[in-house]
């Protein structure tokens, strides 16, 4: 429906945008190469067909599930990427278990104590966790625990153990060392977001009459926290990780490269500095795709947690 | 008996109005950090504007370069007995000129980067909220389309293809923010535009571009404007993060996120002088935009105490 | 002999804190209650009569603030108690029903859990017999099904249905009293005479006392033993539902009888009251009805008339209509 008339049109900009410009012979050909020589590598690339029956080229092989082959790597862009898509996937995962570990505790206490210094405080304080530059922020982490402190590793993922053809850095202890400080590079932000968001979850639902009346009935402030405030505030909070998810996909660009954590961010930003287009063209409708699923899942969990709207559809 | 009645002034009043602006303008002023933060801003222009007469050396100026005076830790001196308040990086530029020239680049393309992006999404809401029906969707079709991609992408793709340049960086984060204005001008558009006064103007058979821009335009400014002092702190950011990942401003131009780039590799060694100040720089950029962006929008926010 | 009153409230004084200072809601109320019987609070909005039941409860949260007086229950002063202890008491021994029916239950969690977790915070009691007790409570406010009614949310119910809810919840521990704040206000009328005559079904059987808290005369004069009017945060008249509804004392309750719309012929119009309640940041000097009032003496406009007391009525007024000597 929409969500396919996105993909194809992101592909139809992106192919076109990326290939009419640059020249990536240039970079792959060294400047003594006779023009014949050239002339095959062109061939070779496909370079000499006319823009659009490179792009409905492109899109037939698309549909195959090819998406190019990488130009200086040699191998399908896809398969390029996915054997980075891993690393990156852990990095994500560790930082939204971050999130949810830090932020949504962290939230709580801000919105119940809202009227005390600790609540203010840490509202305050999460500000910065959105607004500071997040390379500034991974380049501030290396500096405390690597350089100073001397407590973790500065780059890199560590050892890896294949499970089921994937090589999994979550298994091993140096594989946690490494991840660690990423993790908590690429997900400050969030964070802060979903703190800010419980808090104020938190603050309106304090005020609701729903809670005054749990009181009214004798329960127990935990109960009334757990039972009641966390159910309503949850639904925001969970469909706002959902949507982030996709947005740690895009960012972990920035925190791969600052600690050459080897995943499809840093892939991207190679392919860029090399002008690799087919990676660059294969990673933007990946993680299109990407976000377009991740849509439609929010949308079904949001459903599943709140019963009015179960109850609204079946009507 | 007791003192006046505290309702809160009328949502709706144009902020030309006198009393609700000096409203504005004292809660703006009451708060402490706000002062600071008015300050450091100022103090921070003035060098911007003043930086060749105050930098102590001009760090493009390759003939005043001496290697031999690279990487010196701040404080230190050179050989000619010049001080390095904030230390050298590896060509032994004077980190302190440095930053003063790129706080000028940044400030430069945060500023310009939000100023296109306001007008160009202000007409494209404007237009949209005006003229309804089909080209209304087509033109919310297309923000919405680019509001659902994370910036940084977007931002990144477009600059790989058109390489890097302090324009093209300019053109980017245009690209990136302008939808943000369309959406706010558009609904606020949308509310000015059942109102009276722009009946009686349509009434008196005014050319849709003068109802537009002189009419419609002065109404919808506020929040608009709100949304874009927030949003230059942004534009700062993303510069710097494009900057930084090397597809931003040439080198020949460099911006505090250049500037920090290109002391990255130094960190590791314990030569932190070289990326820290010019981050701190940028720090205290961000933050006095920030807390001054944000009192205003408390104050312009009928529902703030 | 006088039984000892199930609540005894003397000299309470609620306030609202604010920028310019602190705002009287309730000066000086003065209640009692006996065993079973039920008392009506009657006053427009503003006259303090929410917040009067709200700080018995001990459910004012800041700004709001209690500042003086004695809320004796059974001879305890409740604001000598603890959160904790006041806690135990909530929903157990005096319980409060809201106005909004939609509001006061969680739209996420089943009725079941709702009533369920209203009793097992009290006492230990196995979720077989718990739920059993559920069942009960409904079928004794009129729902029907019970059973499958407990699954349900709370939207799934009309908003007569959920007040009825909200109803038997307050009744699951079986207090002695229950404090209930404008509870038929957002009903039908029809609605409203169904509830009405549940509570007082109820209240009769089971022996709870009721503080029925409205700006509706009528409900009043069908429900209750003991009526007390409030106006701008004091109470102005109190005694017998028949005697104070019969002949009242006070102008306000005059004016508020005369304006209910069975108090006329057809083809009449509707008497009001002229001019508005006093807000609680202009109240008044003096007596804070006088700008209403169109049997004001010049002194009403300077002081404060004190508390009569005659009997079981008392009033507040320096012109009252009716001279009430010693019992007739």
């Amino acid at each position: 429906m929409q969500s396919l008339f996105v993909l194809l049109a992101v592909s139809v900009v992106v192919f076109f945008a990326v290939y009419a410009v640059g020249d990536p012979i240039e970079l792959l050909v060294s400047p003594e190469a006779s023009v014949a020589d050239r002339q095959v590598m062109i061939q070779r690339l496909g370079l000499d067909l006319p823009v659009w029956l490179q792009y409905t080229g492109f899109l037939g092989r698309a549909l195959h599930g090819d998406l190019g082959t990488s130009f200086v790597h040699g191998i399908p862009a896809i398969e390029l990427i996915v054997q980075r898509i891993p690393a990156t996937l852990e990095l994500v995962f560790v930082a939204i278990s971050l999130t949810i570990l830090i932020g949504i505790p962290l939230g709580l206490i801000a919105g119940l104590k809202s009227d005390k210094p600790t609540g203010r405080g840490l509202m305050a304080g999460s500000v910065l966790g959105f607004s500071l530059p997040s390379f500034w922020q991974g380049m501030v982490l290396i500096l405390m625990f690597a350089v100073w402190l001397h407590w973790l590793p500065a780059a890199g993922r560590g050892d890896t153990v294949t499970v089921l053809g994937v090589p999994l850095s979550l298994l091993t202890a140096s594989g946690w060392s490494h991840v660690i400080l990423p993790a908590i590079n690429l997900s400050l932000a969030n964070i802060a977001l979903v703190l800010r968001l419980t808090a104020t979850g938190v603050v309106d639902a304090k005020t609701q009459e729903y809670v005054k009346f749990a009181r009214a009935k004798g329960l127990r402030p935990q109960r009334i926290l757990t039972r009641h405030i966390l159910r309503n505030i949850l639904i925001p909070v969970v469909t706002v990780i959902g949507m982030e998810f996709g947005s740690l996909i895009a960012y972990s660009t920035i925190t791969e490269t600052v600690f050459a954590w080897p995943g499809m961010g840093k892939l991207l930003i190679d392919s860029i500095y090399q002008l690799d287009r087919p990676v660059v063209v294969a990673y933007v409708m990946l993680v299109t795709f990407i976000f377009v699923m991740i849509n439609m899942l929010v949308d079904m969990l949001y459903a599943a947690l709140d019963p009015r709207v179960q109850l609204q559809e079946s009507e | 008996m007791k003192t006046p009645d505290p309702r809160p002034t009328a949502v709706n009043t144009p902020l030309t109005d006198t009393p609700r602006r000096r409203a504005i303008l004292k809660q703006l002023r009451s708060h402490p950090t706000v002062k600071g933060s008015v300050i450091a801003l100022v103090l921070l222009l003035a060098t911007v504007l003043l930086a060749p007469f105050l930098a102590p050396q001009d760090p493009y100026n390759l003939a005043v370069l001496d290697l031999m005076d690279g990487r010196l830790s701040p404080g230190s001196a050179s050989m000619n007995g010049f001080r390095f308040w904030l230390g050298t990086d590896s060509q032994g530029r004077d980190m302190l000129s440095a930053i003063l020239y790129g706080l000028r680049i940044s400030l430069t393309v945060g500023l310009s980067a939000v100023a296109l992006a306001t007008v160009i999404g202000s007409l494209v809401g404007l237009m949209a909220a005006y003229a309804g029906g089909l080209i209304d969707t087509l033109l919310m079709r297309l923000v919405d389309f680019i509001l659902g991609f994370p910036t940084i992408l977007v931002a990144l793709v477009l600059l790989a293809m058109l390489g890097r340049g302090v324009d093209k960086v300019v053109i980017a984060i245009v690209v990136v923010q302008w939808a943000h204005y369309a959406r706010i001008m558009r609904s606020r558009a949308l509310q000015e535009r059942r109102k009276e006064y722009i009946e009686a103007a349509l009434n008196l058979g005014f050319p849709a571009w003068r109802i537009m821009l002189r009419h419609l335009l002065p109404n919808c400014l506020g929040p608009v404007m709100v949304f874009a002092t927030i949003q230059i702190a942004n534009a700062i950011v993303l510069e710097a993060t494009l900057s930084f990942l090397g597809v931003g401003v040439p080198i020949t131009e460099p911006s505090l996120g250049l500037l920090i780039a290109n002391g990255f590799q130094y960190l590791l060694s314990g030569d932190y002088w070289i990326s820290m100040f010019p981050g701190l720089a940028l720090l205290l950029l961000i933050l006095s935009i920030n807390v001054i962006a944000d009192r205003l929008r408390s104050a312009l926010d009928p529902r703030s105490t | 002999m006088t039984t000892q009153p199930l609540l005894a409230v003397y000299g309470l004084h609620t306030v609202f804190h604010s920028e310019e200072g602190a705002w009287p809601a309730v000066s000086g109320v003065d209640l009692s209650i006996q065993p079973g019987e039920i008392v009506g609070l009657v006053g427009e909005s503003g006259s303090g009569k929410s917040v009067t039941g709200f700080s018995i409860f001990g459910l004012i949260d800041p700004p709001g603030e209690v500042i003086a007086g004695e809320v004796l229950f059974k001879g305890q002063n409740l604001r000598d108690l603890s959160e904790e202890q006041m806690r135990q008491l909530r929903g157990n021994r005096i319980a409060m029903i809201f106005q909004d029916p939609l509001m006061t239950l969680n739209p996420v969690l089943r009725i079941e859990e709702q009533m369920l977790e209203a009793i097992q915070t009290h006492t230990r009691v196995p979720r077989a017999q718990a739920l059993k007790r559920c069942v009960e409570a409904l079928e004794m406010v009129g729902i029907p099904s019970p059973e499958k009614r407990l699954r349900c949310y709370p939207h799934e119910f009309s908003g007569g249905m959920r007040q009825r809810v909200a109803i038997a919840i307050a009744m699951l521990n079986q207090p002695e009293l229950i404090i209930c704040d404008e509870p038929t206000t957002a009903l039908d009328v029809t609605i409203q005479g169904q509830i009405l005559y549940r509570m007082q079904e109820i209240c009769r059987t089971h022996g709870t006392a009721l503080v029925w808290i409205t700006h509706d005369l009528g409900v009043i004069a069908e429900l209750a033993d003991q009526v007390a009017v409030m106006y701008a945060g004091k109470i102005v008249e109190s005694g017998p539902v028949s005697q104070v509804l019969d002949a009242p004392a006070h102008p306000y309750t005059r004016g508020l009888l005369d304006s209910l719309p069975g108090a006329i012929q057809p083809g009449q119009r509707l008497q009001q009251i002229s001019g508005m309640a006093p807000s609680l940041s202009n109240r008044p000097n003096g007596c804070a009805f006088q700008p209403r009032c169109s049997h004001a003496l010049p002194q009403c406009a300077t002081s404060e008339p004190e508390r009569t007391t005659v009997d079981q009525r008392t009033y507040r007024c320096f012109a009252p209509l009716v001279a009430l000597g010693p019992a007739a």
